[in-house]
């Protein structure tokens, strides 16, 4: 049947139609990254030859790794280029200094973490905002319901909690070292997921989803590889990735830091 | 043309959510709902023909069903001229039918195959071409196969014995084909399958299907069972929903009717009629259909178990089966001519009351990979005695580490490539008896020291010009995951004829293990790139 142009037709166009594979926004999601430089490098070349085209850092980029200053370079000079970049726990308490009520070692890391910093990184850090909206997608430490206050997504019930804080489609938060993905349908049921690595999974934007990428820095769910996610927001698609680093330099250096000896043991074995 | 859908995708839109304590229903989002929630499809004037939605062109109607209507399209560009893409198929769009914005078995099905389908290749699915957004207008464009799906053939049941196997055979080749990319259909029925014009079965339909590796939007959706009534296993009665053998209790239910002209377990309405099937079983088909072979009842009835355990552990398993009728290992489920007792029945009855799957189903990943087809490619006549003796110990150890494993011994008897009239007089019979003889009795200590019970074991002798075309052909028609054979040893003979290892390696789809006599006096050039190890003793074999 050949059919008649300009008669009883109506155009429906999506703009995600008219853009080439080439231009689509690929965003590099990174969190928990914890002064870990060799788990840094190795994300970010991953993402690099992935064709990352943004970045966005959900915190905690300092903290139980040895390399913090050159952590904080990094991710300073990615903001600068316009990189999303929010606070975590640990950013503030390198800015604001050990308390009395901190364990030991606790207060060890942050008086260590602080005396590597110089003023400028410090300044970084304390400028950090708790979130950061664009467009359709949420970045936070934490969650979205308390975002200064870094209460934990645990559950679907937390998960549902932060959801309902917030307009956009899209949250991604870090602070839980372990990967995940919750949603919410437009039914009201959620659900949650644990991301098979490198299986790109679609997102489409009726559903409310909340993605953990996973720690950059320190992964604690038993894989060592380092963790993040890319988002496709055109193609309403997220991978999340694990990529393989150089753990033992990672750990060594602690060590010689006289870090604590267990920050360096749990980066072998990803606990 | 739909079937008997009840009690699949119940509404219940403000019913109990099983099991999620988070979060309870729909309401306590309402004040919010006018963002985003149930929006759908307002945006956009109503489909009719002529319509152009993100680049296709509406241009017939080919059906209008209660979950969604159907339409052919083409492409068109911003001007609404044609524009096809090279090398692209007939298109045909899917757009769910949204009945009052209420209606969580619709969305969250479309939403579920829109997750699936994109992920699926090869050609037992039809192709994914594109998606609709939700707020504006959802669809879904794929490939459009032409002609029926099998659901007409269920009105001329029973079917000629050979149409039902065949059926059968095709539909298994696409479910292991589906199985292996990590997905169960979980809705398996007559009107869900559909044939290309080779004749390979193309399965349709995600809606209601599980990816091993993607969220379930279905899980804590709904507090009933999904699925079609009378193709429903007893695990997706149970709430199970990531066990590919479920897909094959749906064929089975297939192939009885298919058979016998019933259904097995009726078309049960309501959750308490969905679970009789726990425990009372089926007439068996001979009961029904005098010249049902005994072969094609085992088959069935071990589709229709109801422990997935008791069922073939694979559709490739399956296959196998349905095109070697006389190797099926025939139990007492070939014999029965009575459904069991109403002891038994009352027993079963019994510990089916509130009965909860004993444990986490195994991952379509995990049922395939311990449940391989494993062939081994057997010189019985050329071979030498010391490359005989390293293969079957070399089968025997792959088939110890894989308990759920099935073991084809094949051997090739060549023929002339013209006129095979040779092979049916009487020298020819007695050369392919003589043939399958030596084989088995290769295979004979193999079958006493892994005790292989109940068909896991099975003989072929193939006949053809080419042992190495035969042999790739066998593995590719069985869906075999693994091929064991020898390298020929003589490097004058393999000079002359050619190294059959050697195609085997370069034109299987499966991995192949060449293996090579232990006490290789010379050292022949390597005839295929997986060589096995030389240091293993041999006297393991009983």
């Amino acid at each position: 049947m050949q059919a008649t142009p300009g008669r009883g037709r109506h155009l429906l166009r999506t703009e995600k139609t008219a853009i080439s594979p080439e231009q689509m926004t690929k965003i590099a999601v990174v969190t928990d990254l914890h002064a870990n430089r060799e788990a840094v490098e190795a994300v970010f070349a991953h993402a690099r030859a992935q064709g990352a085209t943004e970045w966005a850092f959900l915190g905690d980029f300092v903290g139980y790794g040895a390399d913090p200053a050159w952590v904080v370079d990094q991710v300073r000079e990615l903001v600068e280029a316009g990189a999303a970049a929010v606070c975590g726990n640990h950013d503030e308490a390198a800015v604001i200094g050990s308390t009395p009520q901190m364990r030991a070692e606790a207060r060890l890391v942050i008086d260590w973490t602080r005396a590597q910093l110089e003023p400028g990184q410090l300044d970084f850090l304390a400028a950090l905002p708790f979130q950061v909206q664009r467009q359709d997608i949420l970045y936070v430490h934490a969650n979205a319901f308390a975002p200064s206050q870094w209460e934990y997504v645990q559950g679907r019930a937390d998960a549902v909690r932060s959801i309902h804080a917030t307009q956009c489609h899209y949250t991604f938060c870090g602070h839980v070292h372990e990967p995940r993905l919750y949603h919410l349908g437009a039914t009201g049921k959620a659900g949650d997921f644990t991301p098979t690595p490198e299986m790109p999974i679609p997102l489409p934007g009726y559903r409310q989803w909340l993605v953990i990428p996973g720690s950059c820095g320190q992964p604690r769910d038993g894989n060592p590889a380092a963790c993040y996610a890319m988002f496709e927001p055109d193609a309403q698609r997220i991978t999340y990735h694990r990529v393989p680093y150089d753990h033992e330099s990672a750990a060594a250096k602690i060590l010689a830091a006289g870090l604590p000896e267990r920050l360096a043991a749990r980066l072998a074995e990803g606990i | 043309m739909a079937e008997n859908k009840q009690p699949q995708q119940p509404v219940q839109p403000s019913g109990s959510v099983k099991s999620s304590g988070a979060f309870a229903s729909g309401g306590t989002r309402g004040k919010r709902s006018g963002d985003w929630k149930y929006d759908i499809g307002s945006m956009g004037p109503p489909l009719e023909r002529g319509a152009v939605v993100d680049g296709f062109l509406l241009e017939k109607r080919l059906h209008q069903g209660g979950m969604a209507s159907m339409w052919r399209v083409s492409r068109v560009d911003a001007e609404g001229n044609p524009a096809p893409v090279e090398g692209e198929p007939p298109l045909i769009m899917k757009v769910p039918r949204i009945k009052g914005g209420e209606d969580p078995a619709t969305i969250v099905g479309y939403e579920v195959e829109q997750m699936i389908m994109p992920a699926l290749t090869g050609q037992h699915v039809p192709r994914y071409v594109a998606r609709g957004d939700f707020t504006r207008q959802p669809f879904i464009v794929m490939e459009h196969i032409a002609g029926d799906t099998l659901r007409p053939r269920l009105e001329h049941a029973p079917l000629a014995l050979d149409e039902v196997a065949e059926i059968g055979i095709k539909v298994a080749t696409a479910l292991h084909d589906l199985h292996r990319q990590h997905v169960v259909h979980l809705d398996i029925k007559p009107s869900n399958i559909m044939f290309r014009p080779d004749g390979a079965a193309v399965l349709v339909d995600y809606g209601l299907s599980r990816h091993e590796h993607l969220p379930d939007l279905l899980e804590e959706e709904f507090s009933l069972p999904m699925g079609t009534g009378p193709y429903m296993s007893p695990e997706q009665v149970q709430f199970i929903r990531n066990d590919p053998r479920s897909d094959l209790f749906a064929l089975g239910v297939m192939l009885y009717h298919f058979t016998t002209g019933e259904r097995p377990f009726g078309a049960p309405s309501s959750v308490r009629g969905l679970r009789k099937r726990l425990w009372i079983d089926p007439v068996p088909p001979r009961a029904l259909r005098a010249d049902c072979p005994p072969w094609l009842q085992e088959v069935i009835l071990k589709c229709l178990e109801v422990q997935p355990d008791k069922r073939y552990q694979t559709a490739a398993q399956l296959a196998l089966d349905l095109q070697q009728p006389d190797q099926i290992v025939l139990t007492r489920r070939a014999e029965r001519m009575a459904r069991s007792s109403q002891w038994t029945r009352l027993k079963r009855w019994f510990f089916a009351l509130g009965a909860e799957p004993q444990e986490a189903a195994p991952s379509a990943t995990e049922v395939l990979n311990r449940s391989n087809i494993i062939m081994a490619a057997v010189d019985v006549d050329n071979a030498s005695a010391d490359l005989l003796d390293q293969l079957r110990e070399t089968v025997r150890r792959i088939v110890l580490t894989e308990p759920g494993a099935r073991l084809a011994c094949v051997s090739v008897m060549r023929i002339a490539r013209i006129g095979t009239d040779a092979l049916t007089d009487h020298t020819g019979k007695s050369l392919h008896v003589k043939q399958l003889v030596s084989l088995k009795h290769w295979a004979r200590p193999i079958s006493k020291s892994l005790n292989l019970e109940d068909g896991r074991l099975t003989f072929h002798v193939l006949e053809a010009p080419d042992p190495a075309d035969a042999l790739v052909d066998f593995a590719r028609r069985n869906q075999v995951d693994h091929i064991v054979m020898g390298a020929r040893g003589n490097s004058l003979l393999r000079r002359y004829l050619g190294s059959v290892s050697s195609t085997v390696v370069a034109e299987s789809l499966c991995t192949v293990t060449v293996v090579r006599a232990s006490a290789a006096p010379e050292s022949d050039a390597p005839a295929a790139p997986a060589p096995q190890r030389h240091d293993t003793p041999r006297d393991g074999i009983s």
